[in-house]
């Protein structure tokens, strides 16, 4: 290499760690403020907006499958609270001693989601050949909700359904996004998956008798730096601004 | 101490610097897998099965790569066309690409709501959510690892050589496969082997565009992300395997070729 490229090699190296340097200073004026909220999928849009709303400061999101975001606790990567589609998930942190007494704080109900102009109009529908399922996988709270109405279905029309699945995803909006795109034919999501996507597609309601009571769990991550506005965010989602964009999503208050 | 002497000493703690850097985590990986836990891991049907599928996708996505590749890499090194320029930097756009971005593209573009999706439906041809669709992931993101080393590799075969084989007779095919070929054959291979890495890690294109199903779809890096949450100590093993058969076609491919494949390519 000539030294000419040499030189220029550096400058430019010296130019990027510059501007990185610069967007971390600009970051840093609000990350020892920002709280760090770790939340199932299924609640991006309700909790984004309860975000911009929060009282007590800035707040940054991660949204991803229940089941990693718990395991991501368990590994050290924690955030100030914990958000999850379910409640065994924040139960067994607890029990662990990695998280605070969990809060129950929302509802939901787990539907068979088709295009908004789909031949599948039932259940019973999913179940015939050639028709193109998408699941959670089996650790993830949707994936695990699913199974369970499964379990409930008379045989042979789970294991048809269970024939028809092409895709396990990691978790909720990985299905919608297989069904927005026609990749599957049908896939079982909460209704307020379906409600966000704005008529784009079509819950179809599940008997009552299959129904799995999905319910949401908050808890505060232990050894936070933020505790106090960790609680009062958690406290938001039971009752205040963060309920409120939940009701407003479609989620149902949460079950007794 | 003089001034050469602090710019080597600059250049040497940086080099150290990457060395750690790169391999820290690597280290990490065997540091918390016994060898028992490894071949045990194997043990598993999912592990194996998923073992199967990236070898068998990665091996077929790698032959289209280079059976297309090496033509078109030649042609982009030995002919001056017209938007030459364009072309060269437009196949090897993918290496920027996000993965993510990929596996919404290729739904856009293959996908059954995709531009050409009527047209794959009308021939009968299924992709997504197919083991097809992971082999077509799987040639987008790796393919310009190959096409960029083949066209270095080939711009530094001496054209003396080309002009002495058709000086003596030999057409222009005949002169590629038994002149340039040959001549270039370590830098094809060292583009081969990165593209091959880069396919056996290949993810996030292959999680939108095909999914994830046992057997069908879910190549180990998918099968990975799903027992992290599920068990943490396998999900690290599965990882060590990975870890090893790429670090084994590496090595292949460094012997294969005597010494740094991509400094012969140069």
């Amino acid at each position: 290499m000539r030294p000419a490229r040499v030189g220029q090699l550096l400058a430019a190296a010296a130019t990027a760690m510059l501007v990185a340097a610069v967007l971390a200073g600009c970051g840093r004026r609000d990350a020892p403020g920002a709280l760090a909220v770790s939340a199932a999928a299924s609640l991006r849009d309700p909790l984004t907006r309860y975000g911009y709303a929060f009282a007590g400061g800035p707040v940054r999101f991660s949204f991803a499958g229940s089941d990693q975001l718990a395991q991501q606790v368990r590994q050290g990567a924690k955030p100030d609270v914990f958000a999850s589609a379910n409640t065994s998930l924040p139960g067994r942190l607890y029990a662990e001693g990695l998280v605070e007494r969990p809060t129950v704080f929302a509802g939901n109900r787990l539907v068979l989601a088709v295009p908004a102009r789909s031949e599948v109009r039932s259940l019973a529908d999913a179940a015939r050949p050639g028709v193109k399922v998408a699941i959670g996988s089996a650790s993830v709270p949707v994936g695990s909700y699913t199974r369970e109405v499964l379990a409930r279905l008379p045989q042979p029309g789970a294991e048809r359904v269970m024939a028809n699945v092409r895709s396990e995803e990691p978790d909720v909006k990985g299905i919608v996004g297989k069904l927005t795109q026609g990749a599957v034919d049908a896939g079982f999501v909460y209704v307020t998956d379906v409600t966000a996507t704005k008529g784009t597609l079509r819950a179809l309601e599940l008997r009552r008798a299959l129904q799995p009571s999905v319910s949401y769990a908050a808890a505060v991550v232990r050894g936070t730096k933020h505790l106090a506005r960790a609680r009062k965010f958690v406290a938001g989602l039971v009752a205040g601004e963060g309920q409120r964009e939940l009701r407003a999503a479609g989620f149902e208050p949460p079950p007794r | 101490m003089t001034g050469p002497r602090v710019f080597s000493v600059l250049l040497g703690l940086a080099l150290a610097g990457a060395v750690v850097f790169l391999t820290l985590p690597i280290v990490a990986i065997f540091i918390d897998t016994s060898p028992g836990r490894l071949v045990e891991s194997l043990g598993d049907p999912t592990a194996r099965e998923a073992l199967r599928l990236s070898l068998e996708t990665t091996a077929l996505a790698l032959a289209i790569i280079v059976l297309a590749g090496t033509p078109a890499a030649y042609l982009m090194a030995t002919r001056d066309f017209r938007g030459r320029a364009v072309v060269q930097t437009l196949v090897e756009l993918p290496l920027v690409l996000p993965p993510a971005a990929a596996g919404i593209g290729l739904l856009a573009a293959l996908g059954p709501r995709g531009i050409l999706g009527g047209t794959l439906e009308r021939a009968g041809v299924e992709l997504v959510l197919q083991t097809a669709g992971v082999v077509v992931a799987l040639v987008l993101v790796a393919a310009p690892f190959y096409l960029r080393q083949a066209e270095a590799a080939f711009s530094a075969v001496p054209t003396s050589a080309i002009a002495a084989s058709r000086t003596l007779g030999a057409g222009e095919a005949s002169t590629l496969l038994r002149v340039v070929v040959p001549t270039a054959r370590p830098g094809l291979i060292a583009g081969a082997a990165l593209a091959w890495g880069r396919a056996l890690g290949e993810f996030g294109a292959t999680l939108m565009f095909a999914g994830s199903f046992r057997g069908v779809t879910q190549t180990v890096p998918l099968a990975i992300y799903e027992r992290f949450s599920v068990d943490f100590p396998a999900a690290l093993a599965l990882s060590a395997v990975l870890v090893c058969v790429s670090f084994a076609l590496l090595l292949a491919v460094k012997l294969l070729t005597g010494r740094g494949g991509a400094v012969a390519a140069r």
